[in-house]
This record gives structure tokens, C-alpha cells and sequence, in this order.
């Protein structure tokens, strides 16, 4: 459970959050649309304590994480998997480690409990037996799907997807939504995905919530998404440059 | 008044005089830090000796070939000094002080600074825009524990460990001179080695290497994490991690020999 309120954050001379309110209910998947640059990232970076707001709160679990002092933050961060939007793979690692790099750090695994487990979340995400490639040598459907092993790696409650399906081939997208949902299924986790892609964020939502001028101005399921008479959402669902939503 | 020019002066004087106060505390802050997570950084001593190899088996070549050189223009220069004023057995013994003491450390650090600080930024800014590094704190591994610990340690024990190497190549580049074009012994060459050979002179070297090598290890990690905004922004973290790393050696090396010489090995 993630409760979110009055969250705001200003970047530069830009209010990117201003006043967010949004509830995440444990096992459920929520959906944030909303237009590029409306600070959806912003949010998913607020969630895991990677930013700190200006106001507001957000509690994880009934755990106020605003201002909580680092280590105890990472408690709570390790409870979290995080996909980035360019999947932020270290290039430094070849696929295994970067995959395995958390269970490393954390955990007192041997060497072939590691090994085991990163090959299995590779086969999870259809990618058995990569792990000797470097991450340069991946493509971007490929680098998405290494970003979620890894961020599946060590059993997370809550997954934080930041745009997983940008920048994909249609039939790469539809793959990775078949894995979201499958991972909710197996994992049983709390998702809040990130997304202005309209057909992957009907597939994966239990929830949707739409992003606009730093607030949430709506939230319903898939179906009342698609019967909403918000004239915001109206737009944005169907993708017109038409309405109260100014496309400059 | 808003355009008087004395009063726009004074205001950017002042802005960037904040600025490099920030800038400083931002810094310390980063030196606390790796304080702060020194030992839990060395527990993975595979990341230190993988950067110890690129810090200093790396940069072999290239201080090999500036060591050898400055020896050799040592030996030019000292000699053309020395013509009718100074005897030539003791060109030896000048080429030595001055490589430990100030050449072999100095000219080490600037290349190393140049070499290794703009890698380290390049490395570490290319890993912030690309969002690795938040990536690294989602995991709730800290950056600078996982990045800047094994650094900045590689950087303290490679610079005097090359400074060492520097000094015995620049010594020889010295002796290679001196026999062929200056027409001193061997024999005298290394007997003024011997004769002016103090090793305090050797440590000073070495405790100034030490710090260069905190130096540029920390400006590479400072201005990598710093990075802001793409391919550009790493350029500029790039160069100036480099320039930051080069001026401070020069100043640092002023500050050291002065407490050096006048304080900690005065007679």
C-alpha cells in the first residue's frame, strides 16, 4: 500500500508536482498517463526516496519516506524493483552481473545460488542464456527486458515501471505487458506503471490515474477510463490535439 | 541602476565566490562520505584492484615516456646551468633531488590528472544521464560506496606507486643523457646519486603523491556526479574534472612543500 498526498515539487522555474494525491493498493497494478513531461517519472523517482519533495508525503506500507534518513531508506528501497526508462543497465557489467548485482550486494548468496537465480529471472523475462553479453551489444527491447530481471532480481513487493514499452516495436511492447502481467500473477506485487502508451496501459491497468499540470485529475478503472465523460481524459485517450488539453 | 557596470561586476563577483563556496562544501560533503564508507567500499577489494589495474598498470606507457623525457631535458638543462659555475659529478645528484622531490611526483599527477580524472568523470557522468546511478540507489547501494570508495583508494596507493616508478625511469633518462652528450662517467653519475641520496627527499615525494592521488580521484568522482544534462554535459564534467585536478596539484604541491620542508622534515 502507497499513499501519496499533497505531493509537490518544483524543477527550475517549473511546479512539475503540485499537490499530487494517489493511493496504490497492495497487489493492484496503477497505471499513471499523462502527457510527456507532466513529471510522471518525476513521480516513480519520488516513490523510491531517489527525490525529495517539497511538500507533501508519501507513505509506503503506513512508513512516512519523506525525510527519512538514508539507511532507512534503503530498507524500504529494497522492498522496491525500479525499471528505468532506458533501462539504465550497467555497461560497465556484462548481463549476469548487472542482473545478479543486487544479490551480491545484499545478500549472502553463494556464487552458484546467484548464478541460478539470475538465470532463471533471464528466462522469466525470455532471455535464457545472455548472461555473458555486455549490455552495449543489446537491443532496446532486449536492454528493457535485462532492466526487468534485474529489477525482479530480489523478490520486490513493488515494481516501478518508468515507460516500459517506449521506444519498442508493437509486438516487443505487447511482450513486455505480457511480462507485467504475468510477474503480478506469479509475484503477486503492487505495480505503478508509467506510461503514455495507450494500448499497453489498457492491458496492465487494474487502476488508472491521469497525470496533468502536476495533478492527478482522475482515477478509475480500464473501463471507466473508457466511459469517462472528463473531457481531459476524453483527449487523451483518444489522442487528439483537440480540447482542453493545449498540445504546445 | 541595473545596469550600472560596477554593480553587475560586484554581483557576479559575488555569485561566483558563492558558488565556489558551494562548491567546496559540496565536496567535503563527498570526502565524508567516503569517509563514512570506506571500509563496507574495501569489503569488495575485486572493484579496488580492477581500478587500481586501470589507474595504474594503464597509465605505465605514458608516464614511462613523460618520466623518461623529463629526465633527460633535467640533465640538459642542468648541465647547460652548470657550464663553467658548478663541476658536472654533480649533475647526478641535482637530477635526483629535483626528480623525487618535485618533478617525478608533479609531472606524475598532472598526467595521471589528465589520463584517469577524465576517464573517472567521463565514466561517472555518462552513468549519472543514463540514470545508472539512480539505478545503483534503487537498489539501495550507495554510489559512492559501490563508485567512488574503490576510486579514490586506487588513485591514493597507485599515485606513489607510480610516482615511484616515475622517478627511477626519470633518473635513468637522466644517466642515458649525461654519459652520451655530456661526457660525465657512469661511475660519477652514480656516485653523486649516492652521495646526495636523502631519503627524507624520497618520502616527501611519496606523501605528495599520496595526496594527488586523493586529488584526482575525488575531482573525477566530484565532477562525474555532477554531470547534468547529456553527451554535452559529460564533456564538460570531463574537462573539468581535469582542470580542478591539474590546478589543485599545483597549489596543493606549493602547500605541501612548504609544510613538508619547513615543518615535518626541517633539520
Amino acid at each position: 500500500m502507497i499513499r501519496i498526498r499533497g505531493l509537490k515539487k518544483r524543477l527550475g522555474t517549473q511546479q512539475v508536482l503540485d499537490g499530487v494525491d494517489l493511493d496504490i493498493a497492495a497487489g493492484e497494478t496503477v497505471v499513471v498517463m499523462g502527457r510527456s513531461g507532466t513529471g510522471k517519472s518525476v513521480l516513480l523517482k519520488h516513490i523510491i526516496g531517489l527525490m525529495t519533495p517539497d511538500a507533501g508525503s508519501i507513505e509506503v506500507e503506513g512508513q512516512e519516506i519523506v525525510g527519512m534518513p538514508e539507511r532507512e531508506l534503503d530498507a524500504v528501497r529494497r522492498r522496491f524493483g525500479m525499471l528505468f526508462q532506458g533501462a539504465a543497465l550497467f555497461d560497465s557489467l556484462t548481463v549476469g552481473e548487472n542482473v545478479g548485482v543486487g544479490l551480491r550486494e545484499h545478500q549472502r548468496l553463494d556464487d552458484a545460488e546467484v548464478r541460478l537465480r539470475v538465470a532463471q529471472r533471464l528466462e522469466w523475462v525470455g532471455l535464457a542464456g545472455v548472461e555473458a553479453m555486455k549490455p552495449a551489444s543489446l537491443s532496446g527491447g532486449m536492454r528493457k527486458r535485462v532492466g526487468l530481471a534485474r529489477a525482479i532480481a530480489m523478490d520486490p513487493q513493488y515494481i516501478l515501471y518508468d515507460e516500459p514499452t517506449t521506444g519498442l516495436d508493437p509486438i516487443m511492447a505487447d511482450a513486455i505487458d505480457q511480462l507485467i502481467r504475468s510477474l503480478q500473477e506469479r509475484l503477486g506485487v503492487t505495480s505503478v506503471v508509467v506510461t503514455h502508451d495507450m494500448t499497453s496501459a489498457y492491458k496492465v491497468a487494474d487502476r488508472m490515474a491521469m497525470l496533468h499540470d502536476g495533478k492527478v485529475v482522475f482515477t478509475g478503472t480500464p473501463d471507466e477510463t473508457r466511459t469517462t465523460t472528463n473531457p481531459m481524459v476524453r483527449q487523451f485517450v483518444a489522442g487528439s490535439s483537440t480540447g482542453p488539453i493545449r498540445p504546445l | 541602476m541595473e545596469d550600472f557596470l560596477p554593480v553587475r561586476g560586484v554581483r557576479y563577483v559575488r555569485a561566483r565566490a558563492l558558488d565556489w563556496v558551494a562548491e567546496v562544501g559540496r565536496v567535503t560533503l563527498l570526502l565524508r562520505d567516503v569517509a563514512r564508507f570506506l571500509t563496507p567500499g574495501l569489503r569488495s577489494f575485486d572493484r579496488v584492484v580492477q581500478q587500481m589495474s586501470a589507474i595504474g598498470v594503464g597509465s605505465l606507457w605514458l608516464v614511462l615516456v613523460v618520466s623518461l623525457f623529463t629526465g633527460a631535458v633535467a640533465a640538459v638543462q642542468a648541465a647547460y646551468q652548470f657550464t663553467s659555475v658548478v663541476p658536472m659529478r654533480y649533475l647526478g645528484s641535482v637530477i635526483l633531488r629535483s626528480v623525487i622531490i618535485e618533478l617525478g611526483p608533479v609531472l606524475t599527477a598532472l598526467v595521471i590528472g589528465g589520463r584517469v580524472g577524465a576517464s573517472i568523470a567521463a565514466e561517472l557522468g555518462t552513468m549519472k544521464v543514463t540514470e545508472q546511478i539512480d539505478a545503483l540507489r534503487a537498489m539501495a547501494i550507495h554510489p559512492v560506496r559501490y563508485l567512488v570508495v574503490p576510486r579514490v583508494v586506487a588513485a591514493v596507493v597507485m599515485l606513489p606507486i607510480i610516482t615511484i616508478f616515475a622517478d627511477a625511469i626519470a633518473i635513468f633518462g637522466g644517466y642515458v643523457v649525461a654519459i652520451t652528450s655530456i661526457g660525465v662517467t657512469p661511475h660519477t653519475y652514480t656516485q653523486s646519486l649516492k652521495d646526495f641520496f636523502l631519503l627524507k627527499d624520497l618520502w616527501s615525494g611519496l606523501i605528495k603523491a599520496f595526496f594527488f592521488g586523493g586529488i584526482i580521484g575525488t575531482m573525477g568522482c566530484y565532477y562525474g556526479f555532477a554531470t547534468e544534462g547529456g553527451a554535452e554535459g559529460v564533456g564538460i564534467a570531463t574537462t573539468r574534472a581535469v582542470v580542478a585536478s591539474c590546478v589543485l596539484v599545483l597549489i596543493s604541491d606549493y602547500v605541501l612543500a612548504h609544510v613538508l620542508f619547513r615543518f615535518v622534515f626541517a633539520e
